[in-house]
């Protein structure tokens, strides 16, 4: 079967990459272009830990047919970081310990960057109902709500 | 295994090809078919998809709506005149889920998804189907009736009235996990009066059998009375006739029974 071309925006770079029919977009970033920052947790959209944004909306990864972001714009973790420095989400998130083993933290950082992209100071349950796509097996859910509503607030260390 | 993805103009032909193909199946928000090919289902080998502008119309300007099947939940929330679908619509995954998943694909979702569409069966929704045959108009509970029969049509819409105030038209669905998680059961009721009695009530419910169905002795028990809580009383006991809900891992058949009485007595007496 003949492989699919396919162009779009990774992170505000242009890339080109060719595709099987039914790959998912999760597969496309790590396996094609090597983004290793969404991560693969269940392959059912209960999870969350694949979320990227197109064109600024959270969508999952996995659940979204790689051919359908032609054109478009994908923001991953990866592309979060300005620089040398990192986000103040990711700052919130060290200074409140809110990764333990890490791997919902790329899903959650997501989340919470689409959620402060369009409002930036959100309540505790508007938090709360941001990641609520999003689950976390061991760090708990406190922490991340905290280093969210603290991102918010600017209350970040340098 | 890597699938043809056919992409069309047209809902037209896009519905040509999926009437054709056995194996074809209808990309929409992608939380059904890509999570079925993300689990290796061989059955799909053709995945068809359209850009039809169409597909994605909303008109909720009059009293009756119309929704196009591949309007996301997303969408519904962010419409102000779509206000009584709110509620269902935020029952629905979280945030990346309803920036995905639409209309038309719910009335897809096997148990205990689906919840929209448990919405929309109270409402006595109208699904615009376009097949082989060409397109023509189900009531929701036809289609759902025949749902498994329906992989190789295309839906185009759905549309339903309007209730005539927030009080016609109530939600409620029952998740063991807050605020997101998958049904234990779901209930919506439409319940319009005139002349201060019910007149053409209709209570769906989600969870409580293979499809959402519809309580039809519930409905009988509020026919042509008051909302008082003789009324409601018996609505409540007459919820489990005609339902067949099975055991997973949200719930057991048991528990769904012994709970779907106390759930439609709390949303017919309004208490949260």
């Amino acid at each position: 079967m003949s492989k699919i071309p396919l162009q779009f925006r990774h992170n505000g770079r242009d890339v080109a990459i060719f595709v099987d029919g039914g790959t998912n977009l999760l597969v496309a970033l790590r396996e094609l272009i090597g983004d290793m920052t969404p991560k693969f947790g269940c392959g059912q959209g209960g999870c969350g830990t694949c979320s990227v944004l197109v064109d600024g909306e959270l969508h999952l990864s996995c659940l979204t047919l790689a051919e359908t972001v032609a054109g478009r714009s994908v923001e991953t973790l990866d592309g979060m970081k300005q620089g040398p420095s990192l986000h103040p989400l990711q700052r919130a998130f060290a200074d409140n310990f809110a990764a333990q083993c890490g791997y919902c933290t790329p899903g959650m950082l997501m989340a919470a960057k689409a959620l402060l992209d369009r409002n930036p100071s959100p309540s505790r349950d508007e938090v709360i109902e941001a990641i609520s796509g999003n689950i976390c097996r061991c760090t708990g859910y406190e922490p991340i709500i905290n280093a969210i509503l603290a991102a918010a607030s600017g209350r970040v260390s340098a | 295994m890597a699938v043809t993805v056919k992409t069309f103009a047209s809902a037209s032909e896009a519905a040509g090809v999926l009437s054709s193909d056995r194996s074809a199946r209808y990309l929409g928000g992608g939380t059904l078919v890509m999570r079925a090919l993300n689990e290796g289902d061989v059955s799909i080998s053709t995945v068809v998809r359209a850009s039809d502008q169409a597909l994605t119309r909303i008109d909720a300007s009059g009293p009756r709506i119309t929704l196009g099947a591949g309007v996301t939940f997303a969408r519904v929330l962010a419409e102000r005149d779509l206000a009584f679908l709110h509620t269902p619509a935020r029952s629905i995954g979280g945030p990346a889920v309803r920036n995905m998943g639409t209309v038309g694909g719910n009335l897809f979702a096997p148990s205990p998804y689906g919840d929209f569409t448990v919405a929309l069966l109270a409402l006595d929704a109208t699904v615009a189907v376009a097949g082989g045959f060409g397109s023509r108009d189900i009531p929701i509970e036809e289609f759902l009736q025949a749902r498994e029969r329906q992989a190789g049509t295309l839906v185009l819409s759905v549309s339903c009235t309007r209730p005539a105030n927030s009080d016609a038209f109530r939600y409620r669905k029952i998740a063991r996990i807050k605020p997101k998680g998958g049904s234990v059961i779901t209930l919506a009721a439409h319940l319009p009066i005139s002349g201060g009695r019910i007149a053409g009530a209709r209570i769906a419910l989600g969870s409580m059998a293979p499809t959402q169905i519809r309580a039809r002795a519930a409905e009988r028990a509020l026919e042509g009375r008051s909302l008082d809580a003789a009324t409601i009383a018996a609505a409540a006991s007459a919820a489990t006739e005609g339902t067949s809900p099975s055991d997973n891992a949200l719930g057991s058949a048991w528990y769904r029974r012994e709970i779907v009485g106390v759930h439609l007595r709390r949303l017919l007496s309004g208490q949260e």
